[in-house]
């Protein structure tokens, strides 16, 4: 077995645990936490980054915790998208860590323990093959974005922080019930042997597999936003600080993640009894992404605009995932780096530029009091990296999918709506641009300092990330189609995950005692 | 038995639900504590409902279902019990920090 597979769970687990401690050690201890901290998210990275590099062999790869083999365990499963998504959160961590360390995590209380058990619990959801253990995992992410948000407490946060939590519990419930559901029609969590058990399932237990079915469906689209269910992300993500909104770009990533696995292994096509459950998928993420498209235009601060291009984001790629055929689902996954990458760098964006007028980001006239040039460099850079326009690579996401919808039915119903949804979005874009940058205006707010390196480094990073998206369209345009080919290819989810032999133990207890005749 | 037990989830899941709906955060949070009550329920439920069988293997009882009850949901009814005793703990939290900023209990702040 291949221990790197455990290392995305352990690290973080161990750094927060560790963190906690020299926390309420304090004075010299409390010094270490930022760099214990940092080292701890860049070892992520590097991890992520072997484990790409493993992933991109070919074989999807499954690891047995406590060498129980597959069925009777948990198990986590490695393969390429998992990889990608991996490494996409860790960049993400690292630049949010890095913008905190400016001075917002001193704002209150456990900030770094926090964001460790955050990367824990999206990295653990990311990997697991078992739905119990995603059902963990989203709690571990969740308890931690909810602390996250909290972070350093105004009104406004603890306010969405009330809807976010209800919110998210009444989905938790909603988990549960389909878990146990499923298991008490197929008698198995693990996500391989479900996708074998669901496709010999007697016809009698068919209508409550669908709404079984149907009901993690609407879970994952909580976590996704989803249209009927997006409402509470822009507040939460616009209320939430810069560093933690940007890490949270990552948060509906899980939500499609967990909809392209599950939908893929349980509902995938070609199995008769749970096919055909995702169809309305598509048409939701279109609407999704025009009604986000309307609320960007509507928005009338920049964090209120940046948490709509999130929600049409995720719009656009669950119109992929919704498509799911081989193209669409090529398509997502590229679009998917490009849109966490650029997610995460405008809320870092937008928390400076808002810094820059003295603390204000309504789209009203002010003075720019620093930084016009860079500011407005990366606006425009994160601008045409959202909108799709070329030559970055989210226009090359969008045009890959609008090739994929183009061989589908309703052609034209995806077509339009991303190209209308595109333009929109260009519009606010270029709106709040000229209000923000060049609108004359008096000088409002107080005069504040200008960013630290740390944040002008999480910034432009992951803005070069984005641009390198683009220079590397091709190798990572090949990846992507081969991730989205091993999404597609069960049978090797299923054979890697239920043929995985338990390791040989070096001390064989039942043997001895067997030979002792200690055994009853 | 089981109509006795169908019909405790039912009306938890849906006094729980009912709560939720209104805009008073206690009001939320005691649905949200009937509503995972019920939960924890069906869970269990889930695992079959057995009299007189323990999910334990015993010397000279074949380990199967029909005779022992089924020991996952039971496993799994402990975590998620554990999962929402601390978030309703969590939001309890919040919901009284909220009550302190805002001066009032509506779910929205503005009362």
């Amino acid at each position: 077995m291949n221990h790197l597979l455990v290392v995305p769970i352990v690290l973080p687990l161990l750094a927060g645990a560790l963190l906690l401690l020299l926390e309420k050690a304090g004075g010299r201890w409390a010094q270490r936490a930022r760099p214990l901290a940092l080292v701890s998210a860049a070892l992520l990275l590097l991890c992520a980054l072997g484990l790409m590099v493993q992933a991109d062999g070919g074989a999807v790869q499954s690891y047995l915790l406590g060498n129980w083999r597959a069925p009777w365990g948990i198990a986590l499963a490695l393969d390429r998208s998992t990889a990608l998504l991996l490494v996409l959160t860790a960049l993400l961590g690292l630049a949010a860590l890095l913008d905190a360390c400016a001075g917002e995590d001193r704002r209150g209380a456990h900030f770094h323990a926090l964001l460790q058990f955050q990367l824990m619990g999206v990295n653990g959801a990311f990997l697991t093959a078992d739905l119990f253990n995603l059902f963990v995992f989203f709690e571990v992410l969740l308890a931690a974005s909810y602390g996250l948000l909290l972070h350093g407490a105004s009104r406004e946060r603890v306010q969405a922080a009330l809807h976010y939590v209800v919110f998210n519990l009444v989905g938790s419930a909603l988990f549960l019930i389909a878990i146990s559901l499923l298991y008490a029609l197929a008698g198995t969590l693990n996500l391989a042997d479900l996708a074998l058990k669901l496709a010999q399932l007697p016809a009698q237990d068919l209508a409550l597999a669908q709404a079984a079915g149907l009901m993690l469906a609407v879970v994952f689209a909580i976590k996704a936003a989803l249209l009927p269910l997006y409402f509470w992300l822009p507040a939460t993500y616009a209320a939430a600080p810069a560093a933690v909104a940007c890490l949270f770009a990552i948060l509906t990533k899980v939500g499609v993640y967990a909809l392209l696995r599950v939908g893929t292994l349980l509902f995938g096509v070609g199995q008769g009894s749970m096919a055909g459950l995702l169809e309305p998928l598509p048409w939701l993420g279109l609407a999704t992404l025009l009604l986000a498209a309307v609320g960007a235009l509507a928005a009338d601060g920049l964090r209120r605009l940046v948490a709509y291009l999130v929600v049409a984001s995720a719009g656009t790629l669950l119109v992929g995932v919704g498509l799911g055929s081989a193209a669409a689902l090529t398509a997502t996954l590229f679009y998917l780096v490009n849109s966490s990458l650029v997610a995460g760098a405008w809320f870092l964006l937008a928390e400076r530029i808002a810094w820059a007028r003295g603390g204000d980001d309504r789209l009203v006239p002010a003075r720019l009091q620093q930084g016009w040039v860079g500011y407005g460099l990366a606006f425009f850079v994160a601008a045409v990296a959202v909108a799709g326009v070329p030559p970055l690579a989210g226009f090359m996401g969008k045009a890959l999918l609008l090739q994929a919808a183009g061989a589908l039915p309703h052609a034209g119903w995806w077509v339009g709506g991303v190209l209308v949804s595109s333009l929109m979005i260009l519009v606010a874009l270029a709106r709040a641009g000229s209000r923000l940058f060049w609108e004359p205006g008096e000088a409002r707010g107080m005069r504040l300092p200008p960013a630290a390196p740390g944040q002008t480094l999480a910034l432009s990073g992951l803005l070069l990330a984005v641009l390198a998206c683009a220079v590397f369209a091709r190798p990572l345009g090949r990846y992507a189609e081969q991730a989205a080919g091993q999404l597609l290819d069960r049978a090797a989810y299923v054979q890697a995950v239920l043929g995985s032999e338990p390791v040989a133990p070096v001390f064989d207890v039942r043997k001895e005692m067997r030979e002792r005749g200690d055994s009853k | 038995m089981l109509l006795l037990l169908a019909l405790g989830i039912g009306v938890l899941a849906g006094c729980g639900t009912w709560l939720l709906l209104r805009a008073r955060s206690f009001d939320a949070i005691l649905g949200l504590t009937l509503l995972s009550y019920a939960v924890n329920l069906f869970i269990f439920a889930m695992g079959r409902v057995k009299v007189d069988a323990v999910p334990i293997v015993r010397k000279g009882v074949t380990s199967t279902l029909a005779h022992t009850a089924d020991p996952l949901p039971q496993a799994l009814v402990l975590t998620a019990i554990v999962i929402s005793f601390a978030l309703t703990a969590v939001l309890l939290g919040i919901a009284l920090r909220a009550h302190q900023q805002s001066g009032n209990d509506q779910v929205d702040g503005r009362g």
